[in-house]
């Protein structure tokens, strides 16, 4: 089984486009799983017309404090690297945006007043969109500040009669993007040639580079003029694997929430030596 | 003084282009990027720093092989997986807690502050730009954004200047909530795709959910006019204005790919009218 992850410095170059596209092409000779991991604005879904076969909400841990216990003695405050626990002299206040559930205060506590709780931040949801795909995405709740325990959640859902899983990761360079990305075979970088475009792919390549996966260039929205990312593809010997032109169609297709993997006949075997190379 | 935020949800809508050439149009402003994992506003507003400073981000633990003897109470306590089969800790995954440390028997174990990125204050032509690169892979984007708009607020107090403009994160997460924080309004760029809709209503339930009042751009919105349309209908319900429609247009690639803004790249086009038609009812604000 291989894993492809798909991602971006900046957003809106076309991750979401090529994870489709490279999903739908190699559904055509594989079984493939489709994982959605920008969880605070999943978009794949909007494409897919798939089935969906279940729902579930996701829990993360929070300190339930059983107040007739506590002493009041702070050494959960005192511990807390995040200052989400706030010790009265008879009552405590947590605040659950703030809270990276490290279980600290809960392992801490002297009086055994703290309890696991479970708090909701969002669903993952399950789809087969045809004998050769299957779906999966799930959505922070609006309000949250963490979606790592959301892409964890999904990593943990992996099927494991697929001959490929593609990871359509959330834009950025920070912790989200990693967890993404991290633990995939390669990572295609999807860029647009701009300055904004190759500023981003420079800082997605360094994270990439640093956890040491290989990776590859999709040019989107190719007009020809390119040469601002072929001279960075040259210089860091990253080959660009797919150019993807400009099409005002394509892009009025996009917004109706239609992508249709033989729009350009070109890229299909270009996908399959990708997926092949790997 | 008016703080004014500029995000989309979606990314790669014209959040960016759109500060830019919005601040170009005033006499004296502080302008924040505060997208600080793909900041992408220098590019085109050219800032001419003038000091650089160390962000001490958050903290990562670091085991002491010569004082591990590998009993594995570390792996038990770790809610974040972060430390491997062979005791060492894992940088990209480790979130600083410190459980790890008061629960080895052995004190092997320290913390330490790392340093998570760099924020520069700047001179542009027309005013004072604040901006900050986190490095590659870090956490605590929010507490470099706090840092960032607090370092600008400052300058903004300090020139008197009547706004400050921030060009935000894509999403709804940590750094946008750190974005959302103390700010007077959301400027809210949004394109009439099915993806563009959908993280719009995402991103306004967020401001909303923060208290922070919205206002809307439609970015390339000839591109859809059924969409367009549908957005507006929502918006109208949700009594959100809309503060210009711009069309789509090849120009701004044009103009980026000269790294200028909308307004300096062809001051007298359409898009460049939308921009000061944007930049009137801001100054309503005061």
């Amino acid at each position: 089984m291989k894993k492809i992850a798909v991602a971006s410095g900046k957003g809106g170059t076309g991750k979401t486009t090529v994870s489709l596209l490279l999903t739908l092409i190699a559904s055509k000779k594989y079984k493939v799983q489709l994982v959605d991991c920008d969880v605070e604005n999943p978009n794949c879904h909007i494409f897919l017309g798939s089935f969906p076969i279940k729902k579930e909400k996701i829990g993360v841990f929070y300190p339930v404090i059983n107040l007739e216990k506590c002493s009041f003695c702070k050494k959960c405050q005192e511990v807390c690297e995040y200052n989400c626990l706030l010790v009265l002299d008879d009552n405590v206040l947590f605040f659950p945006e703030l809270c990276h559930p490290c279980k600290g205060c809960l392992f801490v506590c002297p009086e055994g007043a703290i309890d696991e709780g479970k708090r909701e931040v969002g669903d993952i949801c399950w789809f087969r969109e045809s004998d050769n795909i299957y779906f999966n995405y799930a959505v922070m709740d609006v309000g949250e500040a963490r979606a790592n325990p959301l892409i964890e959640e999904l990593k943990k859902n992996l099927e494991n009669d697929v001959d490929l899983i593609i990871f359509d990761s959330p834009p950025g360079a920070n912790c989200p993007m990693v967890q993404a990305v991290n633990d995939s075979d390669y990572v295609i970088l999807v860029t647009e040639p701009t300055p904004f475009g190759l500023y981003d792919l420079k800082i997605a390549w360094s994270v990439v580079n640093k956890l040491g996966i290989p990776a590859g260039i999709v040019i989107n929205r190719d007009e020809g003029e390119d040469k601002i990312i072929t001279d960075f593809s040259s210089q860091e010997n990253i080959p660009v694997i797919l150019k993807i032109p400009f099409s005002l169609e394509f892009a009025r297709l996009y917004s109706e929430g239609v992508i249709k993997a033989d729009f350009f006949p070109d890229i299909e075997e270009k996908m399959f030596n990708i997926i092949e190379s790997i | 003084m008016k703080q004014i935020l500029i995000i989309s949800g979606k990314g790669g809508t014209g959040k960016t282009s759109l500060t830019a050439a919005i601040t170009r149009l005033y006499d004296d402003i502080v302008v924040a990027d505060c997208d600080v994992d793909a900041p992408d506003l220098h590019i085109l507003l050219k800032p001419d720093i003038k000091e650089r400073s160390v962000f001490k981000g958050g903290k990562l633990a670091d085991i002491d092989p010569e004082k591990c003897t590998e009993c594995g109470k570390c792996t038990e306590v770790c809610q974040f997986g972060a430390i491997t089969e062979d005791f060492t800790v894992k940088k990209f995954s480790c979130e600083g807690c410190g459980v790890c440390v008061w629960n080895c028997p052995f004190d092997a174990i320290t913390m330490y502050q790392k340093e998570s990125g760099e924020y520069y204050i700047s001179e542009i032509e027309n005013g004072i730009m604040l901006h900050a690169l986190l490095n590659p892979g870090e956490e605590n984007s929010g507490k470099l954004v706090t840092g960032v708009k607090q370092k600008a607020l400052t300058f903004a107090e300090k020139r008197n200047v009547e706004f400050m403009l921030i060009d935000g994160p894509p999403g709804i997460g940590c750094p946008v909530i750190s974005s959302l924080s103390g700010v007077d309004l959301a400027v809210i760029v949004t394109e009439p795709t099915k993806s563009g809709i959908h993280d719009l209503e995402r991103v306004l339930k967020a401001a909303n959910h923060f208290g922070v009042q919205s206002k809307v751009v439609i970015n390339k919105s000839d591109l859809n006019p059924e969409n367009t349309e549908k957005i507006k209908g929502y918006l109208d319900k949700e009594d959100i204005e809309v503060l210009a429609e711009i069309p789509f247009s090849s120009r701004f690639i044009e103009a980026l790919k000269q790294a200028k803004t909308i307004v300096d790249f062809t001051p007298d086009g359409i898009e460049s009218q939308c921009i000061r038609e944007i930049k009137s009812k801001l100054d309503k604000l005061i």
